[in-house]
């Protein structure tokens, strides 16, 4: 049994490895491949220049995707078990149009609020900021709701509702900004992945560093969730308490790579049942690993269709995984046995 | 004498069951007494909404008492932590698992966790214990089908052992025989009874089939109208207990077979 996974393990992380290398050698700019290992390994490149896009461009970007691949398909397993239902993701739970709330306010509030604010405010780490106040404050109104509410499925739906709100103070907002603020906002909700200098870089990997290290903690507790709230409980389980760190690692996750990146859509949701539908198990143990390398991987795949290689042209990162993760779950639904979890 | 205390696994002192809000408190019943012994099959059987439920979230912990006390090894139930009595006590409910796409093993596996390592891993002990809980319930052939493969009847089995596998001392089943048809009503309830002697677990069901369960319980609770009575079966058939379980006008209680007659 374990070795079969060992081998899958295997296949994906090279699969992992070689998409990386991918990714960095393709781009607007054509730069042979030898040049590329030149310059990550610092030997001397024929062309300066190469060896720039490579080090600040390409490198930190085909990262950034492996972490916003990885840690939106984790934040999508860790929903889906939590809340027992395979439609669960980050952005059903609100933590995403929170984020875009926050954005939508700092953009296009500054037409309402006035000229200074909007000179002042509209800046990159603005964007980060009022993204990472949404999640986490729609976050926390979930956290309220769900100590008074018991039941999960109820949590789920307030969730949506939290988005419906949010997606109406959108529509508002826009309304009455301008033309250039609009514009700012949509190229935000495409989403992007090569804005983040390394600087930005490092504080992003320690969020979600942390966030990934409180999903490895809460595997047992996954786990034992698979039986339902009441087994769980027979089992010994402190519901309460595990729920807590779920939440609060999904929203790190799901949270700061919304606020980095801007809303990228189906990943969080497509790659845990492509994991389930590959590795054929429940188990989170292997769900967990599983779901970081193909999340990377799909994340790299689609970063590289993108960049159009050698165009000058760049697709948005959130149309291209919505083109292939809305095929993806829509394949998996008409397959015999459906979403299962 | 002093061995046949030591033999209780569960006794409840003046136990008093129901739901209190901050107003008012609705008593389901009271002045409960009962002794659940080591190795003992134990049914608990009434009619629909007199409290059976009720009376089992209580005992399992899942709710509080309105006065009185469980205890569970001599020690009460709210001293205990919650990984602590889930190594005195498993549960099969009548709630669906929420992941049929667990494989029987792994199902049958997560009844380890109370005593497994940060991660869930399996020592070799777990895994002997759950190889004999397969064996014990006769689903070897099942071990590694998907969850959602499994009939009904099939689904149950693993269940139990589940609960096996959790190796505590009391096991509590909530209507086990619901949704199952009459062969395999028989089967799980004689499964039950045969598990209690072979492994001195008590274990202690719900159930509507009172026919079977006098026929194969070593004790009996039956609940009626706020009053709790528990003995074996043939004795409470002589006190003429399951006479007033069900209002007098269309089954009729049959002394000599144990069993109820539709009135002609």
């Amino acid at each position: 049994m374990s070795k079969t996974y060992k081998y899958s393990f295997l296949a994906l992380t090279l699969i992992l490895v070689l998409c990386f290398f991918m990714n960095i050698s393709l781009g607007s700019v054509s730069i042979p491949f030898k040049a590329v290992f030149n310059s990550l390994l610092n030997n001397g490149v024929a062309q300066e220049s190469w060896q720039h896009i490579i080090l600040n461009y390409r490198l930190p970007k085909a990262i950034t995707a492996i972490i916003v691949g990885s840690g939106l398909g984790i934040s999508g397993l860790l929903m889906q078990t939590l809340f027992r239902n395979p439609l669960a993701g980050p952005f059903v739970l609100g933590i995403s149009s929170g984020a875009s709330l926050g954005v939508a306010l700092v953009i296009l509030g500054s037409g309402v609020f006035g000229g200074v604010f909007a000179s002042f405010f509209v800046t990159k780490w603005s964007i980060v900021i009022a993204a990472s106040l949404g999640s986490f404050l729609v976050l926390l109104s979930v956290l309220i709701v769900s100590t008074r509410v018991r039941d999960t499925m109820a949590i789920l739906i307030i969730g949506l509702m939290f988005a419906s709100i949010t997606a109406a103070i959108v529509s508002v907002l826009s309304y009455f900004g301008s033309a250039q603020q609009l514009q700012q906002y949509v190229f935000w909700g495409f989403g992007s992945l090569g804005n983040l200098s390394w600087s930005d870089l490092v504080i992003f990997l320690i969020i979600y560093l942390i966030g990934l290290l409180a999903s490895v903690f809460s595997i047992k507790a996954l786990n034992t969730l698979l039986l339902g709230e009441n087994y769980a409980k027979s089992l010994g389980l402190n519901i309460k308490r595990s729920r807590l760190i779920i939440i609060i690692a999904t929203s790190l996750l799901a949270g700061t790579i919304t606020a980095f990146t801007g809303p990228i859509a189906f990943i969080g949701l497509a790659i845990p049942h492509l994991t389930r539908q590959i590795f054929n198990s429940s188990n989170h143990k292997i769900l967990l690993p599983a779901v970081f390398l193909l999340g990377g991987i799909v994340m790299l795949i689609c970063d590289s269709i993108s960049q159009l290689p050698n165009s000058d042209y760049t697709l948005p990162i959130n149309a291209i995984t919505a083109l292939i993760g809305a095929p993806v779950v829509i394949w998996l639904l008409v397959r015999k046995r459906g979403m299962v979890f | 004498m002093k061995k046949e205390t030591t033999n209780i696994i569960l006794k409840t002192e003046d136990l008093s069951i129901g739901y209190a809000s901050k107003k008012t408190e609705t008593v389901v019943a009271s002045n409960i007494n009962i002794e659940l012994k080591k190795g003992e099959l134990i049914g608990l059987v009434g009619a629909n909404g007199i409290g059976k439920s009720t009376l089992l979230r209580t005992l399992t912990n899942v709710q509080k008492p309105l006065s009185g006390a469980v205890f569970i090894n001599k020690k009460s139930i709210q001293d205990y932590n919650p990984l602590d009595l889930a190594k005195v006590l498993s549960l099969v409910l009548t709630e669906k698992i929420a992941s049929k796409n667990l494989s029987v093993f792994e199902l049958i596996a997560l009844g380890r966790q109370p005593y497994t390592n940060w991660v869930g891993n399996l020592s070799e002990l777990d895994t002997s214990i759950i190889n004999k809980a397969i064996l014990q319930t006769n689903i070897k052939d099942l071990q590694h089908k998907k969850c959602f493969e499994l009939s009904d009847g099939q689904l149950q089995k693993v269940m139990i052992a589940r609960a096996l596998a959790q190796d505590t001392d009391l096991i509590i089943l909530d209507e086990p025989t619901s949704h199952l048809d009459m062969y395999h009503k028989a089967y799980i309830l004689k499964l039950l009874q045969k598990l209690s002697k072979d492994t001195g677990k008590t274990i202690l069901f719900s159930s509507h089939e009172i026919d079977l369960a006098i026929q194969l319980c070593d004790t009996m609770i039956v609940m009626n109208a706020g009053t709790v009575v528990s003995n074996q079966p043939c004795k409470l058939i002589q006190q003429g207990v399951f006479e007033s379980l069900f209002p007098k006008d269309l089954i009729n209680f049959d002394k000599d077979t144990g069993s109820f007659r539709v009135k002609k």
